[in-house]
């Protein structure tokens, strides 16, 4: 048949098209998991690489459970691991509490403004992540604006430490991931029906009740897609505790990255990956649900 | 439209207060004369100048610049063949694990993909011998895994919103496959592409945490520069950098939005 | 028939659901054969099987004596009107009618001049160079029906084409359509749900439900006898009876029906035995209402008062209830211009009709 060979052309190009990304993702993105698996169950040894081989000259598997024993009875990694849920869980709520609102006079804002008001959200998100959060370095210092602003009005006399504290941490937190917030709460709050709000103030609901019976419920997969896009990354944020915490204030990814690169313990650096990808398996499972939902109504 | 209620106007006030005024300080203080950044030594363009004499920020500048425009250009290329894939192919053996490895990077934190991602050099090294260096092109390969996944999202959900049975016509109309992804399907998605390499561009450009994994000794990006200079403390002639920064992506981000209004009116 | 489309045993099943259940079908040239049903019915799958977009689970399609079951779109001497029309926004109206021409490589002299006249056959000539995005909806439908009509396919398939257009413009294309089916000989297969576009286009229409065709006639055999109650009610609308055969004659039957609360009589010989239940529908414009008994023996009359009525200006509408609750739907035209009405709520009514005019229903 003459149309054979044409036929398998156009297949050849499917599968071309599937093969090419597919195995990038393969090889950079989960054969990677693998090894990061496979290297968590070695012990340190002071060499290049700084690790021992999954099998031994006979082809034994080595496995040692070592750095995951040392992680579970080590006081410091289960505070750690607590103090970054309950810091990126503090920014979540921050970035919620002042998101929502801002997300919603967006999304009621006249039309004409709106895409100026969302470009404005989006514009610092473009600009270099590293100089915004730095550019709080320089605002929060001791002889910084904010201080010299309070003890000008007069409020304070002496400086008040905000660099390196919590407090720190959190305005970084909030500040950098803002914009995650909005966007997918903008998205839903824009969609929504503005009758249905009025419809309740006219069956006779307060401005108050209206809110809470109608534009919450309706809101919620944009609070939720938000809030997962705010905590997963702040999880595992090493810049923000890094320049603005404390010496106290760790947060995983800086012990993640401390014992990567300063003790040069790789096992137990990648152990730590391990399990704090554990804690986030439930949030980026759910975050995708809702993406993936989010898609079917054809966003 | 109903008016706002003063609390919401205030909030709104509020947040963009909060997202702006750090950036105005760096901007202001970027024209300080005094070495010292805190302290205000009358207006002086001194750090703009000593910025271009400084070989070190021209070459980390220059090499992050080389990886941005590499990696979004590939990350565009693998990200639509990804999105083509997604929105058209229907089902096929594995969709499930290929739509996860896409989205996945998107939501991972830098710390986890930057580690697994030299140890994946680290053990491929030692299995072939390459990458003999870590530098331009491990940067470039980490780059391009997560930023495709963001030009896939985006070539996708176009690709979604855009009518299929444009394609199926031309086929109909005797357009083999790859005739009509060039012919109909490229010039329609097109926009979505071109957001896509600039976000990409813009994700490389940004990225410290990753490029620190996985970069060797010797090979900086201006990321990797700034951090280890704010490091130390506050200082001015990053200022100056970020005054830069902010200006050409400001710049950019008003050409492109006033384009897009042209485009629709 | 001498079969110009020859579709043998088809099926497509999606996973569980099957969409078309081993159809068969045969569509001489020349015709206008409209497939009509409800959403969900098949009938967009069977079109898309035709064309080469799916491919049947099982069974043959041929055209024109060739075997297309598993030939590729581009392959096909068939070409399709999309229901969102699919008009390329990135080219002009011009190099939409071209893009097809240009895929089979002809000679640029030889395309424009075919496109010129397509232009003039869909009257769009001042209109060449217009984006889509500059056209108006009818006018991007004559673009997607001269760009599938310029490759001159053995077929020509358009789904719901008249739908997204608005009713006075609807009416023009139809005959538009109809006119140039008639100048060029393709054979037109119309998928729509539209029973109105159906019965005016075509020469013949399937019924389509659940995958399966119920009837495939004439226009005028699916209305005036339709083989079952799906299509009976589906085409136009029509009052249903049920009842139980009391006696079968040579060339008529009689029914006992409670519901009427009268015994009805049917013409025509009909597979059935005595007391099998069976229905009656007669159309509502069957059905004639007046205020004194009909004196025609021959005719079924039964007696009720006026529930309803409906002023349509060509024709009125009555809702007559009987005396059992039944309801029946009558329709009568206007003819005379009056100020006072014919009939008034609750007038007390009889209703009647010739037998001829009743269709037994078995399923």
């Amino acid at each position: 048949m003459p149309g054979e060979n044409a036929l398998n052309r156009d297949q050849l190009w499917r599968h071309v098209a599937v093969a090419v990304p597919y195995l990038w993702l393969l090889v950079f993105f989960l054969a990677p998991f693998a090894i990061i698996l496979k290297i968590s169950l070695a012990d340190p040894v002071i060499a290049q690489p700084p690790f021992t081989p999954a099998f031994d000259e006979s082809g034994k598997f080595l496995a040692s459970v070592d750095s995951f024993r040392f992680l579970l009875t080590d006081r410091l990694y289960a505070t750690t691991y607590l103090r970054s849920i309950f810091m990126a869980g503090m920014a979540t709520l921050l970035c919620l509490a002042l998101g929502f609102p801002m997300a919603y006079g967006i999304a009621r804002a006249p039309a004409s403004a709106r895409s100026l008001l969302l470009l404005l959200i989006m514009l610092p998100f473009w600009i270099s992540f590293l100089l915004r959060v730095y550019a709080w370095m320089g605002l929060m210092n001791n002889y910084g604006v904010v201080n010299n602003l309070l003890m000008w009005l007069g409020l304070i006399e002496h400086p008040i430490q905000l660099m390196y504290t919590d407090f720190a941490i959190f305005v970084g937190l909030a500040y950098s991931y803002l914009p995650f917030m909005i966007l997918p709460l903008y998205a839903t709050l824009e969609r929504m029906d503005l009758d249905l709000v009025e419809a309740a103030q006219d069956l006779g609901a307060s401005r108050t009740r209206a809110f809470w019976d109608i534009t919450w419920p309706l809101a919620r997969p944009g609070v939720i897609a938000g809030c997962l896009l705010v905590f997963i990354p702040a999880m595992g944020e090493y810049v923000i505790p890094y320049l603005l915490g404390g010496p106290e204030s760790l947060m995983i990814g800086r012990v993640l990255w401390d014992e990567f690169f300063v003790n040069r313990d790789w096992p137990l650096a990648s152990a730590v990956a391990i399990v704090l990808l554990l804690l986030l398996v439930v949030p980026i499972v759910l975050l995708q649900r809702y993406q993936a939902r989010d898609k079917e109504a054809g966003i | 439209m109903k008016p706002h209620s003063r609390f919401v106007l205030s909030v709104l006030a509020f947040g963009y207060a909060f997202l702006y005024i750090p950036l105005v300080f760096v901007i202001v203080y970027s024209f300080n004369d005094s070495r010292i950044a805190t302290i205000w030594g009358g207006f002086s363009t001194r750090w703009y100048g000593e910025l271009f004499r400084n070989d070190q920020v021209l070459d980390a500048a220059l090499l992050s610049l080389r990886i941005a425009f590499t990696s979004a250009t590939i990350a565009t290329i693998l990200g639509t063949m990804a999105g083509l894939v997604l929105a058209r192919f229907g089902r096929f053996k594995g969709r499930t694990l290929f739509s996860g490895m896409i989205t996945s990077p998107m939501v991972m934190p830098e710390v986890i993909t930057g580690l697994s991602l030299l140890l994946l050099f680290v053990t491929l090294q030692q299995l072939t011998g390459w990458p003999g260096q870590r530098g331009f092109s491990t940067i470039t390969i980490a780059h391009t895994t997560f930023s495709m996944a963001y030009v896939a999202v985006i070539v996708q959900s176009r690709l979604m919103s855009m009518d299929e049975s444009l394609e199926e016509a031309a086929m109909d109309l005797g357009g083999r496959p790859v005739r009509v992804v060039f012919d109909i399907t490229l010039p329609l998605i097109a926009p979505a592409m071109v957001a896509g390499w600039l976000l990409a561009f813009t994700l490389s450009l940004d990225d410290l945490v990753i490029a620190s994994f996985v970069s060797g000794p010797g090979s900086s990006t201006l990321p990797m520069y700034i951090f280890s200079k704010v490091k130390l403390g506050v200082s001015p002639d990053i200022n100056a950098l970020a005054t830069l920064l902010i200006a050409a992506v400001s710049l950019g981000v008003l050409i492109a939005w006033i384009a897009m209004r042209r485009m629709r009116t | 028939m001498n079969s110009f489309i020859r579709i043998r045993g088809i099926s497509k099943h999606f996973g569980d659901f099957v969409a078309v259940d081993n159809v068969d079908l045969d569509i001489a040239k020349g015709e206008l054969f409209s497939i009509l049903g409800g959403s969900g019915c098949g009938k967009t799958t069977l079109l898309r099987m035709l064309a080469g977009f799916e491919i049947p689970t099982s069974g043959t399609i041929e055209i024109d004596g060739v075997d297309v079951t598993h030939q590729a779109p581009y392959d096909r001497p068939v070409n399709m009107m999309f229901q969102s029309y699919a008009v390329f926004p990135h080219m002009s109206a011009a190099k939409n009618i071209a893009y097809g021409l240009q895929k089979e490589r002809l000679a640029k002299k030889e395309i424009e001049r075919r496109v010129d006249e397509m232009l003039q056959l869909v009257q769009l000539g001042d209109f060449r160079n217009r984006k889509p995005d500059q056209l108006s909806g009818g006018q991007r439908q004559r673009v997607a029906l001269a760009r599938a009509l310029i490759k001159r396919p053995k077929v020509l398939l358009l789904d719901e084409p008249l739908a997204a257009l608005d009713k006075k413009l609807r009416e023009r294309t139809q005959f538009e359509l109809m006119n140039i089916q008639d100048e060029l000989g393709v054979t037109f297969v119309v998928v729509t749900h539209d029973q109105e576009e159906a019965m005016t286009l075509s020469t013949r229409i399937a019924v389509m439900e659940k995958g399966r065709f119920l009837q495939i006639g004439t226009p005028l055999e699916i209305y005036e006898y339709p083989s079952s109650k799906f299509v009976a009610d589906f085409i136009g609308t029509i009052n249903i009876f049920e009842g139980t055969v009391r006696r079968i004659d040579d060339d008529s039957m009689v029914i006992d029906c409670e519901e009427a609360g009268a015994t009805l009589t049917a013409l025509g010989k009909h597979d059935v035995v005595v007391g099998q239940k069976v229905s009656i529908a007669v159309r509502p414009e069957k059905i004639f209402v007046g205020k004194n008994e009909p004196d025609n023996d021959d005719d079924t009359k039964v007696s009720g008062v006026v529930h309803d009525l409906g002023y349509l200006g060509n024709l009125s509408i009555y809702r007559i209830q009987l005396a059992n609750g039944k309801v029946v739907l009558v329709s009568s035209q206007n003819r005379r211009r009056s100020a006072t009405r014919f009939l008034e709520w609750e007038d007390q009514v009889w209703i009647s009709w010739r037998p001829r005019s009743a269709v037994v229903l078995l399923d």
